[in-house]
């Protein structure tokens, strides 16, 4: 098999002098997968995704991430330019005053000029079918613009892997759909943490879910 | 309460707003020629020449397309405080009597300084509110940021623009979920203290949101810079206002000079 995008071994995390929030976690994820992540509220399952882009240390374990063991920020840093991570709240994602800038952000920290930047993140909102909204500024979005506009600002960089963390949260059945339908055309490996049984159905091609004890497999292992 | 408020006044503020007939100007333009009028405002010493500028600077908000409503309640909040002054400066300043009230006496000086400071302050918020005021807040940002100042302090403000609405959002709801239990506000230890909590807790949500926004910068690549674009065009009308202003701001404060 070839080499996977980001593996992880018997990772472990525990918040400063308390008790193991989960510990064993292994699993791989491989180019074309997209791979769910449930588990109750407050297991850790933000969580691990921050680990996965080393915004927490680990208190064990290991990540591999491309090909490279990574441990420092440094190696954190360029893992991060790799894998796109849209968050939970799309308020803690678009910072800036309008989409626009928002998306070139991005673009412009892998050191893009501001011209090519504008383009690329032009581009991706019309990819996306959301052109209109370039000079929108983001606190007048509805909950459904805003999650796509935080899928288009972690697009626009083209990452090779999807962090997505509840993206159906808050959106009503058509921005979901839209959503899906969004999600299925896109060709990056994706973990997606949800709650929401019929979304990861349709868009997993693998589920697991985390306990405190490590990741179990579901009673049904592989969705499709 | 004042965090809404001063949230609503940001909406207003910041977006759709068109700048009426100044909308063509470069915003570098505006910001330049609201601190030459202001430095003009204040260099002149007669009172009819101030009142000129005050009636030019109210000109200039309804050329600009400011609401009639929203200019007057604005004007109305400044005036509050200046009639104030105008009342006791007289008073307050020797000259020459104006009239007398229960054994105090009244000075034409103190009137006449009294109508200059109204005028003075009529005059330059006017100014900025149509210069500056019809600018959406984050092309202030960048104005500003074009103008040398510093890359931190923009980023403040263009953060705040941006989170104000989040922030005034959490408020609101913490307060309308106080307000769905029953709670009256009233002047007692209970009201004292949930205020203290809902405070409180604004703040460490404040915290844990700023540390999310920081974590989810350093996703995309954040390295402490802070990108800001500059869309304007400096163009020719832009140059002749420039000019052309500039030369009547001089020739007024020359020409009133002694």
């Amino acid at each position: 098999m070839v080499d996977a995008l980001i593996s992880v071994d018997d990772l472990g995390y525990s918040y400063c002098g308390r008790q193991h929030l989960f510990h064993g976690v292994s699993f791989a994820l491989h180019a074309g997968e997209r791979l769910a992540v449930l588990g109750d509220n407050g297991v850790g399952k933000t969580t691990l995704l921050s680990l996965l882009v080393g915004l927490r240390k680990a208190r064990s374990g290991s990540i591999t991430a491309f090909g490279t063991r990574c441990e420092s920020e440094a190696e954190f840093v360029a893992v991060r330019k790799r894998v796109g991570y849209v968050f939970q709240d799309p308020d803690d994602q678009l910072f800036c005053p309008t989409v626009l800038e928002d998306l070139c952000f991005g673009p412009i920290n892998l050191g893009m000029s501001e011209a090519e930047a504008v383009d690329v993140s032009r581009a991706m909102l019309e990819q996306l079918g959301i052109a209109s909204l370039a000079d929108k500024v983001s606190f007048q979005l509805s909950g459904g613009q805003k999650r796509i506009v935080t899928l288009a600002s972690v697009l626009v960089m083209q990452p090779d892997v999807l962090l997505l963390d509840e993206p159906t949260n808050a959106l009503d059945a058509h921005a979901r759909e839209r959503l899906l339908s969004t999600l299925l055309e896109l060709p990056q490996a994706m973990i997606v943490v949800s709650h929401d049984k019929d979304f990861v159905e349709s868009l997993a091609t693998r589920s697991c879910t985390l306990q405190p004890a490590g990741l179990m497999a579901p009673l049904r292992p592989v969705v499709a | 309460m004042a965090l809404g408020h001063s949230s609503a006044a940001w909406n207003g503020q910041a977006l759709s707003r068109d700048g009426g007939q100044l909308a063509a100007f470069d915003p570098r333009l505006k910001l330049m020629l609201s601190i030459g009028f202001a430095l003009a405002v204040v260099l002149v010493e007669s009172t009819a020449l101030k009142a000129l500028f005050a009636v030019v600077g109210l000109s200039l908000c309804v050329i600009a397309g400011i609401p009639r409503a929203k200019l007057l309640r604005r004007i109305a909040a400044l005036e509050g405080f200046m009639v104030l002054m105008v009342l006791l400066l007289p008073f307050t300043v020797p000259g020459p009597t104006l009239f007398s009230v229960g054994g105090l006496h009244a000075s034409w000086t103190g009137l006449h300084q009294g109508v200059d400071i109204l005028l003075t302050a009529t005059a330059v918020v006017a100014g900025l509110m149509a210069l500056v005021g019809s600018l959406p807040a984050n092309v202030l940002g960048q104005t500003l940021a074009s103008f040398g100042v510093p890359e931190r302090l923009v980023a403040l403000l263009m953060l705040t623009v941006r989170y104000l609405d989040v922030v005034g959002g959490e408020y609101r709801r913490m307060r309308n979920s106080m307000r769905a239990r029953a709670f009256v506000a009233g002047t007692n230890r209970h009201t004292w203290r949930s205020v203290g909590h809902l405070v409180g807790m604004g703040l460490l949500r404040s915290i844990d949101r700023a540390e999310r926004v920081t974590d989810a910068m350093r996703c995309r690549g954040f390295d402490g810079r802070y990108p800001i674009l500059y869309p304007f065009r400096w163009q020719l009308h832009d140059t002749v206002a420039a000019l052309a202003s500039a030369l009547v701001l001089i020739g007024v404060v020359m020409w009133s000079m002694p």
